[in-house]
């Protein structure tokens, strides 16, 4: 996120969102200093946001010229962090503003009903974090209705040990808006996971330990190769219509060992072979545990897995990820008595679900999904 | 009222419901007259007081001449010295030629004499569109009156209040104005009997609802009421109002209505431009801003001298589609 200044020479990096619900940050550290060249993509801070540490990335290439704020400092999305200047010869514009980073300006008066404006006075709703739903986007009765009073007004610090309280009412926030706003419709599909079984312990006893494929690895590439198929479900439910994806980029929920869960993506997922997408989720996993998730990781995703596991549960009816409009469930794969060729025999089962939402699907096009879905999961080699 | 109770009632049309109400105030009271354009023989333009004069002789029912600054004057002195004057214009179209004594006389004169002068009359005025029957003759010129102090102004909606306003009105020591909705004279209704004297400056909610209130009066009712069955099939509930009393104007009932329903449609057959619609929509924005979920919406007629044929007449003033379409805009945006 940047914006230009006075100076065509210098632009100034703004403190971008690193997701819809995230309304102010605060920088831990530095990773570059006055003086030093940056290039696109390149991290050049810590963020804490009340999810998680981030790491930013700059979004166009220049000279650190000074830091703006100070570390620790709670400060709103869109404040100038850096200036920073041009390289030489450099006259291209100033980038546009990432879409995923895109905020109403704080000083901008949201559009809202007297009603709604009177409802969110009384209840400690801000209405600069309403997603509105009426004409034009206007923030009307029901709006507020379905969002959260900001669970803490004061000024938070840099405390580790709110942090997951911290979390638990973000994500309450988000699961309560989706709940509400979202008209869910669940499907479900057994799925014969036998042959993904055979063929991924047939790779690994050729790899070694850290080589080794994990089955979400397959299901990131299955689900991404499905979304692919199936545009519908791929991307974004906006001011009353949908907005298709612009790749696919699948999100995997990750529970974090503190308590809580991330959802960083794998971007581009329909186009990654299961080796890279396993290296990437290697990374994810770890720096979701450790801290240091990029930015450009927690924003974009397009459609959500959560994946149980060996030992979880065996069915899940997932809760979307607003504003997304789909949410593929993985429940625990079991030996099962299962009928192959009029033969009963012990197979590999597992039950996927899809969440989806229906003002932008109808049934029809979830299942077609899950038969995708299903199809490439019992035919690992289309993987 | 139950419905077990209205299907118990008689069912009566609004014609013949205001024909019974002039038959009993005449019967009652010897003061009570009716004069107007062919009120007699022919038995009113509308029939309304057909075969009154047989009953009550022509010196309770008179035949004017063509003249209503004339009559309307000689009403108001009647009801000066003491009589109970009914009279009947036949459209409002032709109101328009007795302004002047109801707006400067019949309405001033309890003001300008300090009390001492009361002007008791009546005056029934046949009002609308949907007769075809053009622009000299369709006109919805009530807000006019509205805007009048001095003037009670009533319009009931249906047979029950055609039946029972009347005694009110007549009761009143000062001019009150009924106006009565062309249209309206075939509809047919239940009417239940005498319960004592009526307040006839209340607005009256004829359908509860909760998402909307849709504000009506007159022939714009039963048009309200049929696009409220329409829209709760799309699942969006209306509350319907007939003002019933143009003025005063039942601010309360309005407000408390609207602060249920955060919503307001107010219709109006009469043009939209300085019409009885923006007091009403002026007013709720006044007393339910902070209850307001949307903005106010006014379905008015179309700003055109009503037309003849019968087409455009339909597309000059709102009918039950434009009134569904608005309401469910109102309630559901996005649909």
């Amino acid at each position: 996120m940047t914006s230009s200044t006075a100076d065509p020479h210098t632009f100034e990096y703004l403190l971008p969102s690193l997701g819809a619900d995230m309304d102010y940050g605060s920088i831990i550290e530095w990773r570059v200093s006055v003086g030093d060249t940056v290039s696109r993509g390149d991290i050049i801070a810590v963020v804490d946001t009340e999810k998680s540490d981030i790491d930013i990335e700059i979004w166009h290439d220049g000279v650190i010229e000074e830091f703006l704020v100070p570390t620790g400092e709670e400060i709103d999305v869109g404040t100038p962090l850096a200036r920073l200047r041009r390289l030489e010869g450099d006259t291209s514009p100033t980038p546009p503003i990432p879409a995923s980073a895109a905020t109403t300006p704080a000083s901008e008066r949201p559009r809202a009903s007297p009603l709604a404006r009177r409802l969110a006075a009384e209840r400690g709703v801000d209405l600069s974090t309403v997603t509105g739903s009426g004409p034009s986007g206007a923030i009307v009765e029901a709006d507020i209705h379905t969002s959260t009073p900001i669970p803490d007004a004061t000024p938070p610090t840099h405390q580790p040990q709110d942090a997951t309280a911290k979390m638990r009412a973000l994500i309450a926030e988000r699961m309560t808006r989706s709940n509400s706003e979202i008209p869910h419709y669940y499907l479900s599909r057994v799925v014969d996971l036998t042959a993904l079984e055979n063929w991924l312990t047939a790779q690994n006893a050729e790899r070694s330990i850290t080589e080794r494929l994990l089955p979400a690895a397959l299901y990131i590439r299955a689900v991404g190769l499905a979304a692919a198929r199936h545009r519908e479900l791929n991307g974004y439910w906006n001011d009353g219509r949908f907005e298709p994806g612009p790749a696919v980029n699948v999100a995997m929920a990750i529970s974090l060992r503190k308590g809580g869960l991330v959802t960083p993506h794998v971007a581009d997922a329909d186009k990654q072979s299961p080796d890279e997408i396993m290296s990437t989720l290697t990374e994810l996993v770890n720096a979701a545990r450790s801290g240091g998730l990029r930015s450009s990781w927690m924003t974009g995703a397009t459609i959500t897995i959560t994946n149980l596991g060996e030992t979880g549960a065996d069915l899940v009816h997932g809760v979307i990820s607003p504003p997304q409009v789909a949410l593929v469930g993985f429940g625990r794969p079991a030996l099962r008595p299962w009928v192959v060729n009029d033969e009963l025999v012990a197979r590999t089962i597992a039950t996927v679900t899809l969440a989806a939402d229906h003002r932008a699907t109808d049934g029809a096009v979830g299942s077609r999904f899950l038969a995708t879905l299903a199809s490439l999961l019992e035919d690992p080699e289309k993987l | 009222m139950s419905a077990t109770d209205a299907g118990n009632m008689p069912a009566m049309t609004y014609r013949e419901a205001m024909r019974e109400a002039l038959r009993e105030a005449l019967a009652a009271d010897d003061r009570v007259f009716i004069m107007g354009e062919d009120v007699a023989d022919y038995g009113g333009p509308y029939a309304v007081t057909k075969g009154l004069h047989e009953e009550f002789g022509r010196d309770r029912v008179r035949n004017t001449p063509l003249s209503e600054a004339g009559f309307v004057g000689a009403g108001i002195g009647a009801a000066l010295g003491g009589l109970r004057p009914i009279v009947e214009i036949m459209t409002v179209n032709f109101s328009l030629l007795a302004l002047d004594q109801l707006v400067n006389t019949a309405a001033t004169l309890h003001h300008m004499s300090g009390g001492q002068f009361n002007v008791p009359l009546v005056v029934r005025i046949t009002t609308g569109a949907g007769r075809q029957l053009a622009a000299q003759h369709s006109h919805s010129l009530e807000g006019w009156f509205a805007h009048v102090p001095g003037l009670k102004v009533i319009a009931p909606a249906t047979p029950e209040d055609a039946r029972w306003m009347l005694p009110t009105a007549l009761a009143d020591p000062n001019p009150v104005i009924i106006f009565e909705h062309s249209v309206l004279y075939n509809e047919s209704g239940p009417v239940g009997p005498a319960t004592g004297p009526i307040d006839i400056t209340k607005a009256a909610i004829r359908r509860a609802g909760t998402e909307l209130t849709i504000v009506a009066s007159a022939g714009m009712v039963p048009k309200a009421l049929a696009a409220a069955e329409q829209v709760a099939k799309a699942g969006v509930s209306a509350e319907v109002i007939d003002l019933r009393s143009l003025r005063p104007l039942d601010v309360s009932t309005l407000t408390q209505s609207v602060q249920r329903t955060n919503r307001a449609l107010v219709l109006d057959e009469g043009w939209r431009t300085g019409g009885l619609n923006a007091e009403v929509a002026a007013t709720l924005a006044e007393s339910c801003f902070w209850s307001l979920d949307a903005p106010i919406v006014r379905l008015a007629g179309s700003e055109v001298p009503i037309p003849y044929a019968k087409h455009l007449e339909d597309a000059a003033i709102p009918q039950v589609d434009d009134i569904v379409a608005a309401a469910i805009n109102l309630v559901r945006p996005e649909q």
